[in-house]
């Protein structure tokens, strides 16, 4: 599995909410329905105020994100139980969020689907790296390294969460280590 | 152990927990709507097969609510996908939105947004219909799909908003993973001075811990002030746990409780019987407060977020644009009822709009009588634009024809809804400051945040 992640980081505050990652008249497309998951990705974060952030995550007209790596404050996640938050996140292709704290549905909704890595820090990183910032997150190491200054800061590490992310979420997971039994053909 | 403890220790089969314990539970009730129940409904086929049933058709309860009264396509498809699925898995429980088994549902947006278009089945908002249609029961353990599913923490059960994934896991095997969380103990002592509501407590509380300060945790509220909260008071305050981050809200049973429950379970036919967790002498909290009833003052959280607690009389210099009540935190009868005590007989000064949670609601406001008019006809004569199409609405934005949403930005909004981040009500540069229904309707008359109390008599 993928343990490093690198590219140019996008930062946020405190208290993103699920309304800011996926603002709600999106709720209407379906997560299960393959063309209507990519195109969650293409309003990741598009809620956030433009006032706070100018740059937006995913580009007009794209459907990804150039930006792999998320940083926040405090409470990232927080609000409603949508699962659509963290799958606009991975359909946009975001590999993880790494933020001072998460709420609590916004974490288990990560690992349960499997789109990205919730990774704690304990550093207020947002008031460190500014958007585009280029960095490397390494899970192993439980580090994040800032490119332009070369400094090194430590995340928590992600425990029992990781191999469930790494499987692709809870019900591969359960399959991988014989919980399930496996699909059928 | 706490009462959360005991319910979850319970549910697991277990004669003891602590929290931090990670365990697996057994699912009572599983409830999904129109938002989330297709994306869950894909999760379990997806994993479960084609022709997979559901672990128990008694237990899955489907509630249309959210993009209901929209001329948005999808939002339309969603609810047909619903009714689909209900049908092919027999489930006993779906309130449909219209009541032909094999018809497709189509809002009429030429009818307006005012007038009912909805069937007999139709049950409003999901928190608030799932105890007026009979499936919260003291004891049980609760999965929904929607973070306000805490409400039901009111009737002494344990329960919580999941995602789809995890969803579609309790729709195929009844069960799930959880971590039994700490105990933060509200203890409540006093009782409710005039103009002072529920929303009043719990905007107070979360003042007090701040809008993370209950994260992965439980919010226990008991004490002697809990026997004058009505339910509906209970449902408002156990509805907020999840905007200080709490894992669920729960209240010690009582009387009353048993007489709401068994009142509901009796005129709709579903289970009657329960068990309720009593509180132990070994509870171990990991936070106490006693909140002081009498001592409450009307309180506000202001944008951008439910902890930004000040008291109503501080901010007479924020002027409005509109005022909204509705939702399941702030759209049942007793809150219409208590607005409609503060706007009787006066005029509201900016757009305010009045979304019931439920058709109950609606009969119930246009058949109780106030002298010779109803609540109903009051809030009209105030100026309140009143729809009988009880839903979530403009609580949570939604699509953009979605009736009392904020189209436009820089637009302030005081509401007896529940969250209030960037964006929640419609447009993302609009403000939302929550407020108690009494505090929403003293604010509309002014057209500027104002303490209900100077025109409430003591």
């Amino acid at each position: 599995m993928q343990s490093t992640f690198s590219g140019p980081v996008y930062v946020v505050g405190d208290n993103i909410d699920t309304d800011q990652i996926i603002p709600a008249q999106y709720l209407n497309l379906v997560p299960t329905i393959a063309e209507e998951y990519e195109k969650l990705g293409s309003f990741a974060l598009c809620g956030l105020p433009d006032d706070t952030n100018p740059v937006r995550f995913v580009q007009e007209g794209r459907m990804d994100t150039e930006y792999p790596i998320v940083i926040a404050g405090r409470n990232f996640g927080c609000g409603s139980s949508r699962e659509h938050a963290p799958i606009a996140m991975g359909a946009a292709e975001c590999q993880c969020v790494v933020a001072e704290s998460f709420a609590r549905i916004f974490f288990r909704n990560c690992v349960a689907t499997g789109e990205l890595y919730p990774i704690e820090c304990g550093d207020r990183l947002c008031d460190v790296f500014k958007t585009g910032d280029l960095a490397t997150v390494d899970i192993d190491a439980n580090t994040i390294r800032h490119h332009a200054t070369n400094r090194t800061y430590s995340l928590k590490p992600l425990g029992e969460v990781r191999p469930v992310v790494d499987a692709g979420g809870i019900f591969e997971y359960a399959r991988q280590t014989g919980m399930m039994p496996a699909k059928a053909a | 152990m706490t009462l959360t403890e005991k319910l979850l220790a319970r549910a697991a089969g277990k004669a003891r927990v602590s929290a931090g314990d990670n365990i697996w539970v057994s699912a009572d009730v599983l409830m999904t709507h129109d938002v989330c129940g297709p994306g869950t409904i894909g999760v379990f086929k997806r994993e479960f097969g084609a022709d997979a049933k559901v672990w128990d058709r008694e237990r899955v309860v489907i509630i249309p609510d959210h993009y209901i009264f929209t001329a948005d396509s999808k939002s339309n498809r969603n609810v047909d996908a619903l009714r689909e699925f209900a049908r092919e898995q027999g489930l006993p429980y779906f309130y449909d939105v219209i009541d032909d088994p094999n018809g497709q549902w189509k809002f009429d947006a030429s009818k307006g947004l005012l007038k009912k278009q909805y069937g007999s089945n139709y049950a409003g908002v999901c928190h608030t219909a799932l105890p007026q249609k009979g499936h919260t029961r003291p004891g049980e353990v609760l999965f929904g799909t929607d973070s306000h599913t805490c409400m039901a923490g009111a009737f002494n059960q344990f329960a919580t908003g999941i995602g789809n994934t995890d969803a579609g896991f309790v729709m195929g095997t009844g069960r799930l993973l959880i971590k039994v969380p700490e105990t933060m103990h509200f203890r409540i002592e006093g009782q409710l001075q005039p103009g002072v509501m529920a929303k009043d407590i719990i905007l107070h509380c979360i003042g007090e811990i701040g809008f993370d300060g209950a994260t992965y945790r439980a919010m226990q509220f008991d004490g002697p002030g809990v026997a004058s909260l009505s339910m509906d008071d209970r449902m408002t305050v156990a509805n907020m746990a999840i905007e200080a981050g709490g894992k669920n809200g729960i209240f010690e049973f009582d009387a009353r409780t048993r007489e709401y429950v068994e009142s509901r379970t009796r005129l709709n036919g579903t289970k009657s019987t329960f068990e309720p967790v009593l509180a132990d002498a070994d509870q171990k909290f990991v936070y106490e407060t006693v909140i002081h009833l009498d001592k409450l003052e009307p309180t506000v959280a202001c944008h951008p977020d439910p902890g930004q607690r000040k008291k109503a009389r501080e901010l007479g210099h924020i002027k409005l644009d509109r005022a909204y009540v509705g939702s399941c935190t702030g759209g049942k009868t007793s809150d219409f009822v208590e607005f409609a005590r503060v706007l009787r007989g006066r005029r509201v000064t900016i757009d305010t709009f009045g979304v019931p949670a439920t058709p109950e609601i609606v009969h119930d406001l246009q058949t109780t009588r106030w002298g010779d008019k109803t609540v109903w006809q009051i809030l009209e004569d105030a100026g309140v634009r009143m729809t009988e199409n009880a839903g979530c609405a403009a609580c949570l934005g939604g699509p953009v024809d979605t009736f009392g949403r904020m189209n436009q930005p820089g637009l302030k909004c005081i509401s007896a809804t529940n969250r209030n981040f960037p964006g929640r009500m419609g447009h993302k540069e609009s403000q939302v400051f929550l407020a108690s229904p009494a505090t929403v309707a003293a604010s509309a008359l002014a057209g500027k945040i104002t303490d209900p109390r100077e025109y409430v008599s003591n």
